[in-house]
């Protein structure tokens, strides 16, 4: 058999290339078309379910922005979730429309967000985590000792969904079809991002700030840019979130939902496109399929989750990248 | 001629001890100046206060004149200055041709430009150029990582003058390269400085690779300049013959 010239070498790499990429696209079309299919044979909780998928996938993206691409840790996100939710059930209480509230929310969740990066500048990992546990801190006190905005513990109720063009979102099945909608735009807009110069900025920040800044790369600028911009799909998400359940307190905002989008990042893959897709639907959606075990289930779960991490420190995308399996990446990989 | 880097009575301290005790030096444009000296004789010490990633003690250093202390290393990437590290500064994640464009990106318009403009930053061209001049067409699409440590240290290289600087620091350039890759690493700097009349300061501890490339050498022993002149002259300096050797 004659040897493989170094021609040959480049066209079967772009050969296997092209259809990695195929598989990838097939993939995407296979998924998009299964989240369009999926309420229609779920009863209203399950829809539910698949709503709350959708916007805590949103949440998790803007922490991807943050952790797995620009590799600041932050601990706050689910702070900007709740700001983004009273934000919402604030204005649409009052008669405002949530376009308002979406508008309004990622202007100040990114400026909060820009502000809570400035610690980041000088501290780093476990410290700048601390830094953000703070801030996480801070930010649930006011949600529930500033009664006079937030209505403390009682928290807020009868937040309405919107109507868009007549559209109205009130039924399950109409409000997951407008969250998977903002998740479409949020998703395309983190993906423009990333492939932008930007998203090589991000990678180059993660890997070694010292050469970036060695290169011309405003590495305080990225870094602000990334907690600012992550910060902003948070509060996005938790626009979403305030008509979905209609009702929210300080509670739902804590620590705990903190490290449940840091699982979600870390356990799809963080620094992957598509990580926090898979990982919100691990910890979303997976303990209600676990419920066949009944007492079991968060058990079985926590099990999961630890033996993932401990043999695929690199999530599920990894584990998939390792399989030969090839997702579509907006850059390169934290890992 | 006027200088492109002046350093005046450059002095940094850690602790008590001494790093670089009083340096003073020029360099031309379109010169290439060897520093050399023993381990632990402050070589990169000066270069990180010269590119401000240390904050010398005192001392000034200017570029064409213009005092460039307390600036930020990206800023001073900016003017026109191109560095690389003693250790390997690849970014391993990123393909050779990401790399390249990640070097040049930068110096291509402005920040929200970059976010809305073309992918490439329009450096897909000149990326192509380096990628060619250092011998890299066949890994271009490869992950830095993946490439030999010989041909990321040529890639370090290539990134420090995607940008097309004026004055470049490189610390080691040779550090690691096997012989053969060496001879093509120092006919290409000496190609860029003489079609492009970029400025290099040059560390190293390969005394051939040094003494061919370089126009003019410092030596550096304990912080101090003990020798400067041509490298015929250096090479027969007892000084320096003595810092190298001890007495």
């Amino acid at each position: 058999m004659r040897p493989k010239s170094g021609t040959d070498h480049v066209f079967l790499r772009a050969g296997n290339a092209k259809g990695k990429r195929g598989l990838s696209l097939i993939l995407l079309f296979v998924g998009i078309a299964l989240l369009i299919a999926a309420p229609f044979g779920l009863k209203p909780y399950g829809i539910y379910l698949l709503s709350l998928w959708a916007v805590m996938t949103i949440a998790a993206i803007g922490l991807n922005l943050t952790l797995g691409y620009a590799g600041q840790i932050s601990l706050a996100q689910a702070s900007f979730v709740g700001i983004g939710a009273y934000t919402a059930a604030l204005l649409t209480t009052q008669g405002w429309p949530l376009g308002a509230a979406f508008a309004l929310a990622a202007v100040l969740c990114f400026v909060v967000g820009w502000l809570l990066g400035y610690p980041a500048l000088r501290v780093a990992h476990h410290y700048l985590a601390f830094v953000t546990l703070s801030f996480a801190t801070l930010v649930f006190l006011v949600l529930r000792n500033e009664e006079w905005l937030t209505k403390g513990v009682y928290g807020i109720s009868g937040i309405p969904r919107p109507t868009l063009l007549g559209w109205s979102t009130k039924a399950p099945q109409d409000f997951y079809f407008f969250c998977l909608g903002v998740l479409a735009l949020a998703s395309i807009a983190a993906w423009w991002l990333l492939r932008s110069p930007w998203g090589r900025a991000f990678t180059a920040l993660r890997e070694n700030p010292i050469r970036a800044s060695s290169l011309g790369i405003d590495t305080r600028r990225y870094t602000l840019m990334a907690f600012a911009i992550g910060s902003a799909l948070g509060g996005v998400a938790g626009v979403l979130y305030a008509p979905l359940v209609q009702f929210i307190e300080p509670t739902a905002f804590t620590l705990g939902l903190s490290f449940n989008l840091l699982l979600m990042v870390i356990v799809g893959g963080a620094g992957r496109f598509f990580g926090p897709f898979l990982g919100a639907a691990v910890s979303v959606l997976l303990p209600e399929w676990l419920r066949f075990s009944e007492g079991l289930y968060l058990m079985l779960y926590a099990v999961f989750v630890m033996l993932l991490l401990a043999f695929f420190p690199s999530g599920l995308l990894g584990l998939a990248e390792r399989l030969g399996i090839s997702w579509p990446r907006s850059s390169k990989s934290a890992t | 001629m006027a200088a492109v880097l002046e350093v005046r009575d450059l002095r940094k301290s850690f602790g008590g001890i001494g790093a670089v005790n009083g340096v003073s030096f020029a360099v031309h444009e379109g010169e290439i100046l060897g520093l050399i000296g023993p381990n632990g004789s402050g070589k990169s010490t000066l270069f990180n206060c010269i590119l401000g990633q240390l904050a010398p003690s005192s001392g000034e250093v200017r570029i064409d004149g213009r005092p460039i202390s307390g600036m930020r290393p990206c800023d001073l990437n900016r003017l026109g200055i191109g560095r690389t590290f003693q250790l390997l500064q690849v970014f391993p994640q990123l393909s050779v041709r990401e790399n390249l464009l990640l070097a040049g990106q930068e110096h291509a318009g402005g920040m929200w430009s970059r976010l809305f403009g073309p992918r490439d930053a329009g450096l897909t061209a000149a990326a192509n150029r380096m990628i060619d001049f250092f011998r890299l067409a066949a890994l271009a699409e490869e992950r830095a990582a993946a490439l030999s440590y010989g041909q990321q240290k040529l890639l370090d290289v290539a990134m420090a003058f995607m940008a097309g600087p004026r004055l470049v620091l490189l610390d080691e350039p040779a550090g690691g390269v096997n012989p053969t890759m060496l001879g093509g690493l120092r006919e290409r700097l000496k190609a860029i400085n003489e079609t492009g009349r970029s400025t290099f300061v040059v560390i190293e501890h390969n005394m051939e690779f040094v003494m061919a490339l370089c126009t003019r050498i410092l030596v550096l022993a304990e912080g101090r300049i003990i020798a400067e002149g041509a490298p015929e002259a250096i090479r027969n300096d007892r000084a320096v013959i003595e810092a190298y050797l001890g007495t």
